[in-house]
């Protein structure tokens, strides 16, 4: 089988594509990967979706009894991790794939077929976690009792995302919901890690000429402080990881306090990664606000430095903040005194950011298409769910709030009006560019409103509810502490939301086959990525571009007249135009990385021993672990030898100046010149 | 994860902003997540290792074999050395020179996991096991991940052996490799070093 | 002519916004932390009604401005092309001195408000709370007090938590009286009461603690200095005895003759160390019971729960005995007698 994996170096004289199933799971092209992690990250989403609406059908009325405490805590713990690391991460995941590449003038990512790996590594590790409800076990803590049997819909992780010790330990939480879910976040931190490495590579080494570190878009640079908060807190989680699957497995005792261990010390951890986690989740998201946003107000973004400068703050304060996830935890006065003040030092940053992009349409030319829509509303919500940070970050205010829906309130003001809205924004910014098509607008604004409003009922009230004692995790309320009403309008919303992503769904099935075309810029837009033709070929740039200056495209397209006004270049059309006839027919062979199966078969490998660890004591485990090692080993060992390089050799040589024009080497000390 | 960097030759035909070799710049990324990943196995052991537990029970502390870890700690240190040497021997042509001290950086590294393996065994036989109390579950989780990196390194350093024997010996590209190889080397290196001092020789 | 249209829906959900927004500050609920009952509960409310106007202002500055934005500069017919504007250093660096100022601001009271409620007072009296799934218990080493699920103290006297935990973390949380604390197995933590009123509080585990985490609440009774004395006197007494052949004597019987023996404490009767379950010595002086969910006053209840523990408290440590109604109702005459 991998024998077949033996074509080398494709040559595209012409695009072609390379169709079907195979393709897909042999590819090692940045843009399949992307949509691959797409639509998985979209069906995760649908997932914790739906399990929010079950959680919701539960809390509407007081005392409800849909479903039972193990079905409701495994909900919710499965909601929270789904969300968090099967969809919002993969599809910022998705983004950075597709777009990384096209925005610094790449043909691809440093490590191709590294990137595969990744995403088969986080589908598999997601199928893993999720294989919990068809074989997971659990049942009440030790020497506890049960009326009836958990169901399978309650056999699922079910100690919270956040997986607090001792209560995810072996003594509290029997069966192996939560080895699945120790092993599954490891298995998916692997992915992220790996793709890290690939994504920081990519963007001090991929760009294009004159792609000065200065002149890249803001996504790519919000891309970048990700991928190292990833790479530096992620280890910090394994770590983590690792102790809580030995404590379950191995019987060691870091976190059992009845031998000495410090159950506090998992939240430390866990919140030294948590915390920076919540910026990994964000910072995509504003990274594909500040391009909608001068995009749509026809202005370049205002403060261009001031915004890169702040995200990179964000990103490093980030480090420095992880305590005050647990003020109520009884950590010293002087502890909760400076992590109130470093939280409350993020939103100055913050604030930064949200001038700027107010700054960016103040005085433009607002067209207020879908993109946009969501983008103003991610600057409208995320503004009131920085407001609720910082009133956590008075320390006693937060003694009163943490732990209810307050918090509830503010981080989905943040992650869903910020992360999600984003999102949706960046998803029909660049659908043209996906599909070729132009979706529907009208139905796009349409989702909008809906989930705009949905939104607002499924999550302002949670603010109140939790100021008026509503403790979160908790499957059912006293119907006298008076909070039903409200919480039926939580309901009403959450449903809401589900009715607008039913709208998106079909906008995106209908306008895929049935959308006009967009051409290469519908926008008028301003990054290297509207240069090429739409769809975007499989080797993206027909030549290499050669950047001039930040928003590159923008310049070649306008001047600007004594006003300072922008004035379309005359010669505007031509030059896309050329573009165009370059992207479709590129005038010289163009290298792409050959498709290979082994990244597939190391994400079973990786699958299989995922498996053998949580069965290590069954008689079949053992071997089962043995097996999956043995295929990650020998994936890589195939890997090692496919015989690449040989071959490869004969194309490089003439091509070693590096900028893939096909050109002979002019001069070999360019390499560095924009290093 | 080495294995995988050296493997995925992709992409040379893309320049290279920072003039350095992509998958030498993903090692450097790559180990930069190590250190934290160390770090917080060192702050673990750190925080249980002088701990009250409430009951008697014995500590990593007490069975340290000063001399011996001094000699195998001295042994990984020398295989830094010899990795060098292989590198210099390499960069200056010499095939012969390179797999020779390569193979005996391989061997250093196997003398260190041996006394390893032997230290651990006696741990054991004196009673501390990696469930008698959390410092010493501290330790062994920490001075066994570092084992199992250096396990790892040998594993590449046999590779790369295996791959010079043959007659044309290592190649422009496999030298990439070699030096690779010696980074992740150099670092679980350091990163002993960091451990014997902070783990053993301070009280 | 769109935007004539536009005035009066805006409005109408104005006034509808403020409608709801009123209706809903006047249902606060005995968990309301918005309605302090003590000095400390003031504080916090204070402070965080302070930032709260702060950020209400700087919440309709910043909506206003983004809303002023995308109205006055939409793309109409006519619109010229925008000033390619790049930035503006003065403006950018009074909006970043600007929130500067303003948390400095915020953070002096924050900062002094956090050392004032860290460690109890020398004089303040102090009671043992232990977090157990899913119930509080409570020991006042000062009397030799053992109880759970309901904690009774003194109103106008700044009361001393130290806590900890017998199995998972908990958080203990009365939201009238103070913000939460951690209750953290092998490790004490500290958190103060006071309330200026006699009268009912009502609490609840906030930390995720298990299966039957929304089922762990409290209750805590602030009495003036006289009945407190009272409600000590009563505590401290001998447990009430059934009297011979009568239906409480039954009951006790069924008591010692079951699993009941191995976990609960009664003094004198069943005297165990360490009990697993709560204490009932005084169990009917208590007007809630399995984890402050039920009610003693409620006909049913205590039956419910004694004839299977499981259903209504899933996970719990009780199991059900499986005994018959006649059983459970001398059981419940016992444990009703017992004040």
């Amino acid at each position: 089988m991998a024998t077949t994996a033996a074509p080398i170096k494709t040559i595209f004289r012409r695009p072609e594509s390379s169709t079907g199933f195979w393709s897909w799971i042999t590819t090692a092209d940045h843009k399949k990967i992307g949509i691959m992690y797409g639509y998985v990250a979209f069906f995760f989403f649908i997932m914790g979706g739906i399990e929010a609406l079950v959680l919701r059908i539960q809390l509407s009325v007081p005392e409800n009894t849909f479903l039972t405490a193990a079905e409701y805590n495994a909900m919710f713990t499965m909601h929270g991790t789904t969300m968090v690391f099967l969809f919002v991460m993969p599809a910022s995941a998705a983004f950075f794939n597709y777009l990384l590449p096209l925005m610094i003038g790449a043909r691809d990512v440093a490590f191709p077929r590294m990137n595969a790996v990744s995403f088969w590594i986080f589908l598999f590790g997601g199928i893993f976690l999720y294989s919990s409800f068809l074989f997971g076990t659990t049942g009440p803590p030790e020497g506890g009792y049960l009326a009836e049997e958990v169901s399978r819909l309650g056999s699922s992780a079910n100690g919270g995302w956040f997986g607090y010790a001792p209560n995810s330990g072996a003594q509290f939480s029997t069966g192996t919901v939560m080895d699945y879910w120790a092993l599954g976040l490891q298995v998916l931190g692997l992915a992220s890690l790996i793709s890290s490495i690939n994504f920081i590579v990519t963007v001090f080494n991929m760009r294009a000429k004159g792609m000065t570190f200065l002149r890249m878009p803001v996504f790519v640079w919000m891309t970048t402080v990700v991928a190292f908060l990833l790479l530096f807190s992620l280890p910090i989680i394994a770590v983590a990881l690792f102790m809580i699957t030995a404590d379950r497995q191995l019987g060691t005792l870091f976190f059992d306090a009845s031998a000495g261990g410090d159950p506090i010390l998992w939240q430390h951890l866990f919140w030294l990664f948590g915390h920076p986690e919540v910026y990994i989740l964000i910072l995509p998201a504003m990274g594909i606000v500040s391009e909608v946003l001068p995009t749509f107000s026809r202005k370049p973004l205002f403060g261009y430095a001031a915004v890169v400068f702040a995200g990179a703050a964000i990103g490093f304060m980030g480090f420095g903040v992880w305590a005050h996830h647990m003020f109520s935890s009884g950590v010293t006065p002087i502890t909760q005194a400076a992590f109130g003040l470093a939280t409350m030092a993020i939103a100055i940053p913050t604030g930064i950011k949200i001038f700027n992009w107010i700054g960016t349409i103040w005085g433009g030319r607002v067209r207020l298409n879908t993109p946009m829509l969501f983008s103003l509303g991610f600057v409208a919500m995320f503004v009131i769910g920085g407001l609720s940070g910082v009133t956590h970050a008075i320390v006693p205010a937060d003694w009163q709030q943490t732990d209810t829906y307050y918090i509830v309130a503010h981080f989905h003001y943040v992650l869903f009006g910020g992360a999600i809205f984003g999102l949706f924004s960046g998803l029909y910014y660049w659908f043209p560019k996906l599909t070729g098509k132009m979706y529907s607008e009208a139905l796009g604004k349409i989702h909008f409103w809906v989930m705009f409003i949905g939104f607002n009922l499924a999550f302002a009230p949670m603010h109140w509810l939790g100021l008026n004692g509503m403790v979160r995790r908790t499957w059912v309320y006293a119907e006298e502490a008076g909070l039903g009403p409200w919480n039926m309008a939580v309901t009403v919303g959450a449903f809401t939301i589900a009715v607008s992503i039913l709208i998106f769904m079909f906008n995106w099935w209908w306008s895929r086959r049935n959308g006009p075309e967009s051409g290469m810029d519908p926008w008028d837009a301003r990054t290297l990525e509207w240069t090429l033709p739409s769809p975007t070929p499989e080797y993206n740039f027909g030549v290499s571009p050669v950047v001039t200056a930040l928003d590159d495209f923008w310049e070649k397209k306008y001047t600007t007249d004594d006003d300072g006004r922008p004035v379309r270049r005359e010669n505007a059309d031509l030059i896309i135009a050329e573009l165009e006839e370059t992207g479709l027919n590129p005038p010289a062979p163009i290298h792409l990385p050959a498709p290979s199966y082994y990244p597939f078969i190391v994400g079973v490998g990786v699958f299989v021993l995922a498996y053998g660890i949580v069965y290590n004591t069954r008689p079949w485990g053992i071997p089962l672990l043995l097996a999956g090692a043995l295929i990650v080993i020998g994936s890589f060992v195939g890997w090692g030898v496919e015989p690449l390089e040989e071959i490869h050799e004969e194309h490089h040589e003439p091509d070693h100046d590096g900028n893939n024009d096909g050109e002979p080497a002019a001069d070999p000390t360019k390499k560095a010149a924009d290093g | 994860m080495a294995d995988l960097a050296q493997a995925d030759i992709g992409h040379h035909d893309e320049h290279e902003s920072t003039g350095i070799d992509n998958r030498k710049l993903g090692m450097w990324v790559f180990l930069s997540s190590e250190f934290l990943f160390f770090g917080a196995l060192i702050s673990n052991y750190l925080l249980f290792k002088g701990r009250d537990f409430g009951y008697t029970t014995i500590f990593p502390i007490e069975l340290y074999d000063i001399p011996f870890t001094s000699i195998s700690s001295f042994v990984l240190l020398m295989s830094s050395l010899t990795m060098v040497l292989a590198h210099d021997a390499w960069s200056t042509g010499d095939q012969n020179r390179t797999r020779t001290w390569l193979l005996a950086t391989a061997m250093l590294g196997m003398v260190f996991i041996g006394g390893q393996v032997f230290e651990f065994t006696e741990f054991v036989l004196e009673g501390m096991t990696l469930t008698s109390n959390p410092a010493a579950s501290a330790f062994f989780f920490l001075t066994g991940f570092h084992g199992a990196h250096v396990f790892l390194g040998i594993v590449m350093l046999l590779s790369l052996y295996g791959i010079s024997r043959r007659s044309e010996g290592l190649t422009e590209k496999q030298g990439l490799n070699l030096e690779l190889v010696g980074l992740y080397w150099h670092f679980v290196d350091i990163i002993w070093i960091v451990i014997f001092t902070i783990v053993y020789l301070i009280p | 002519m769109a935007t004539k249209r536009r005035r009066p829906r805006f409005r109408l959900a104005i006034t509808l916004g403020l409608a709801i927004v009123l209706s809903a500050c006047a249902t606060g609920g005995p968990l309301d932390s918005l309605d302090p009952q003590g000095p400390i509960a003031e504080d916090i409310d204070g402070l965080f009604k302070m930032t709260l106007y702060i950020a209400t202002a700087i919440f309709v500055l910043v909506q206003g401005a983004l809303l002023i934005a995308i109205f006055v500069f939409r793309d109409r017919k006519g619109r010229k092309e925008p000033k390619q504007t790049h930035g503006n250093a003065k403006l950018e660096v009074v909006w970043t001195i600007i929130p500067v100022v303003i948390l400095a601001a915020i953070a002096v009271p924050t900062v002094q408000t956090i050392f004032k409620y860290t460690d109890c007072a020398d004089d303040s009296m102090n009671i043992d709370v232990i977090g157990h799934q899913w119930w509080f218990e409570y020991q006042y080493e000062d009397y030799d007090i053992t109880t759970a699920n309901v904690l009774a103290m003194p109103t106008d006297t700044e009361v001393c938590l130290r806590m900890t935990s017998d199995d998972v973390v908990h958080n203990y949380w009365i939201p009238k009286l103070n913000g939460k604390r951690y209750l953290i197995p092998g490790q004490e933590t500290v958190l103060q009461l006071e309330a200026d009123q006699p009268a009912e509080y009502w609490g609840h585990c906030a930390e995720f603690c298990g299966l039957s985490h929304a089922l762990m609440r409290a209750r805590v009774i602030a009495y003036d200095q006289p009945d407190f004395d009272a409600w000590v006197a009563e505590q401290v007494a001998a447990p009430v005895m059934p009297a011979a052949g009568s239906l409480e004597e039954q009951g006790l019987e069924i008591f010692l003759g079951n699993q009941c023996a191995a976990c609960h404490n009664i003094d004198d009767v069943n005297p165990l160390e360490n009990a697993i379950g709560p204490d009932l010595t005084h169990f009917a002086t208590r007007s809630v019971f399995a984890g402050a969910v039920l009610e003693l006053a409620v006909p049913g209840e205590l039956e419910a729960w004694l004839a299977n523990p499981p259903e209504i408290k899933p996970g719990s440590y009780m199991p059900n005995l499986n005994l018959s109604q006649d059983e459970i109702d001398a059981l419940s005459a016992y444990l009703r007698s017992l004040e």
